[in-house]
């Protein structure tokens, strides 16, 4: 565990752009082993695609990546994965035809160790490793309340019991590095405090790093431990959440950004 | 099966032992058949039906499980049943059951050089490829003689037969049992593959391929291996084809035509589900009995056979269509063989 020097995760001087539009300008920040790093900012920031380029689905146009200290021009969205970086989607992106059990263990992929000889025959080790997976999975699902659901087609859940499911996969596979886009969006909010509150758990109990894009500024002030601003592209404000909350220029972008969709 | 503790939780009781009735009975049915049926419903129908269902078992773990479209069927077929025959005839001492264990690792092997495209392009484009692989077989079959070994008609056959071990298979009561055992071993296979760790990263690269990749799963090799496995049983379904069912093939027996009816299996009977190639295999298989059986009826036997032929294909048209729009799993849903569900299968994904 290379835990000890320099912090969990590092961009720099990244940018991005999708057919001549900036999505993201020269954005550097850092985030600290054993953080929860909130990335806050008005609807179309860029947020997503931070995370997008952080898990090698879309290569920015200059910058880097350092993860644990290995520098990255880009991801590749596997190699990410096998390094540990967990990823739960804004717009659910979950495998609508499996059930929710299914799901999760899809999750695991990266640490199967069989081959498709030895599953095909059902030999010892497949049958080991699948029933180690299943374990592994019915764990996690506890860890949402997700078990009696553990059997249902994914897509025929309701919306926020789907964001549970898509989180419970994330972590399946013991992430060094969480990125949650929105996990609590379209919940009500007795589910907005249950997950809000698994979230803390996994981070304090699992010294998990996470990085959480959340609008709910009155959970993220809660949950975080350093909150990054962006607005078109670039970075605001980058600090503790004591700072962010009466930062005129946070005030000002995200009223801009409600005035804009009045008017609209 | 009395003597089996029941675990705690588990099922009642009466419903594990009409499940296990049902298994026996339908196992005892399947080892019964050849002496219920006539010879010419285990030649005609039977055989190749079980031939089918497995060319559709093969084409739905690529198409319905990976979402990898292929209209490729009839090309893997082509090369599972050339390469029996060369390998018969030109390894004397390989045993047939070896013989097609081979010939369907040429196919799988051929089917994962054609499947490499899918790392690149998805859907309609790759029509493409694996039509590629329906002409250039046909072509490559054709062209050298040495696939046919020079006879002048260009179809192959195997001049000593099938036998199985020692046990000569040639009778229809042979070639039943052989197709039988073959089918039910494979089906067996690939359900293991389903339900494990290979099913899901299928499964997962069909509903969402992106984020497949980003949680993990090793996209590119799942794609390869799914091409791989899918030729490998239609290599076999092809060799069985040829030997079991027809005795004397060429490479009509496996033109694009045959491509498009184990693809339309598998439309009819259930993308993604193991029993949709056997009920779409039923299906494509009686149906002409079935229209045969109507017009006989209705006019007394003044049918003419073009029309009969135009009739069903009209008929097969209209069903195609109208399952891909409405029901896109199939027999084996109408029939209430899968639990309802909202989630569909897709042959376009967007
Ligand atoms: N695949 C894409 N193709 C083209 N433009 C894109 C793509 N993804 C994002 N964008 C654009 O990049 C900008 C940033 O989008 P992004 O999704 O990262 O914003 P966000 O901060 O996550 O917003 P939201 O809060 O609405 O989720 C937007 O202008 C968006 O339209
Ligand atoms: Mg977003």
């Amino acid at each position: 565990m290379n835990t000890s020097a320099g912090p969990a995760l590092e961009v720099r001087n990244v940018s991005l752009s999708f057919k001549g539009v900036k999505a993201i300008s020269d954005l550097s920040f850092q985030v600290e082993h054993h953080e929860i790093c909130a990335l806050i900012g008005p609807n179309g920031a860029g947020k997503s695609s931070l995370l997008n380029i952080l898990n090698g689905v879309y290569v920015p146009d200059s910058g880097e990546i350092v993860f644990e200290g290995e520098h990255f021009r880009r991801m590749q969205p596997l190699e990410a994965a096998r390094r540990g970086i967990g990823r739960g989607f804004q717009n659910n992106a979950l495998f609508s035809g499996m059930s929710v059990l299914d799901n999760v263990i899809a999750g695991l992929s990266r640490h199967s160790r069989v081959t498709l000889v030895e599953e095909a025959f059902r030999l010892p080790r497949a049958l080991g490793q699948e029933r180690a997976f299943r374990q592994r999975a019915h764990d996690v699902l506890q860890l949402f309340d997700l078990e009696k659901h553990a059997e249902t087609i994914v897509g025929t859940l309701p919306y926020g019991v789907q964001k549970k499911v898509e989180i419970a996969r994330a972590i399946v596979a013991k992430p060094r590095l969480l990125l949650l886009d929105e996990p609590l969006a379209g919940m009500n909010s007795a589910e907005k405090q249950e997950v809000a509150a698994v979230i803390a758990r996994l981070n304090k109990e699992l010294d998990l790093t996470i990085v959480l894009i959340e609008h709910d500024i009155g959970i993220v002030l809660k949950l975080a431990h350093h909150v990054v601003v962006l607005d078109y592209g670039r970075k605001l404000v980058d600090g503790p959440p004591e700072t962010i909350r009466d930062n005129p220029d946070v005030i000002a972008a995200y009223l801009g950004s409600e005035h804009a969709e009045v008017a609209a | 099966m009395s003597e089996i503790n029941l675990p705690a939780a588990a099922e009642p009781v009466d419903s594990i032992g009409l499940k296990a009735l049902g298994a026996a009975a339908a196992v005892g049915l399947l080892l019964a058949a050849p002496f219920l049926a006539s010879e010419y419903w285990i030649n005609a129908i039977i055989v190749p039906f079980l031939i089918l269902s497995l060319a559709g078992l093969g084409l739905n773990l690529l198409t319905g499980y990976a979402g990898q479209l292929s209209l490729g069927a009839g090309a893997f077929m082509m090369v599972g049943a050339y390469a029996t025959f060369s390998l018969q005839l030109r390894v004397p001492d390989l045993p047939l059951p070896l013989a097609l264990v081979v010939a369907g690792l040429i196919a799988g092997a051929v089917g994962l050089a054609f499947g490499i495209p899918s790392t690149r392009i998805k859907g309609f484009y790759l029509i493409v490829s694996t039509l590629a692989a329906q002409f250039f077989f046909e072509w490559l079959f054709l062209k050298f003689p040495w696939f046919y070994n020079g006879n002048s008609s260009a179809t192959i056959a195997l001049s000593r037969g099938l036998s199985f071990f020692g046990l000569e298979a040639n009778g229809p009561h042979g070639r039943y049992y052989l197709t039988l055992g073959i089918v039910a071993l494979l089906t067996l296979l690939s359900l293991n593959l389903i339900r494990g760790q290979t099913g899901r990263n299928w499964m997962a690269i069909r509903d969402m391929d992106t984020a497949a990749a980003v949680i993990g799963v090793p996209v590119f090799r799942a794609k390869l291996q799914a091409f791989a496995v899918s030729s490998f049983i239609l290599g076999i379904a092809g060799a069985l084809w040829a030997f079991a069912y027809l005795g004397s093939a060429s490479v009509q027996s496996f033109g694009l035509t045959r491509s498009y009816q184990i693809l339309f299996i598998i439309i009819i009977g259930g993308l993604g589900t193991i029993r949709g190639a056997y009920l779409g295999a039923a299906f494509v298989s009686l149906l002409p009995l079935a229209l045969d059986w109507l017009f006989q009826h209705l006019f007394s036997g003044h049918v003419d056979a073009g029309l009969l032929q135009n009739i069903q294909k009209a008929i097969f048209g209209i069903l195609i269509i109208w399952f891909l729009i409405k029901e896109p799993e199939g027999l084996a849903r109408l029939l209430g063989l899968r639990r309802a569900q909202g989630a569909r299968r897709r042959l376009f994904p967007s």
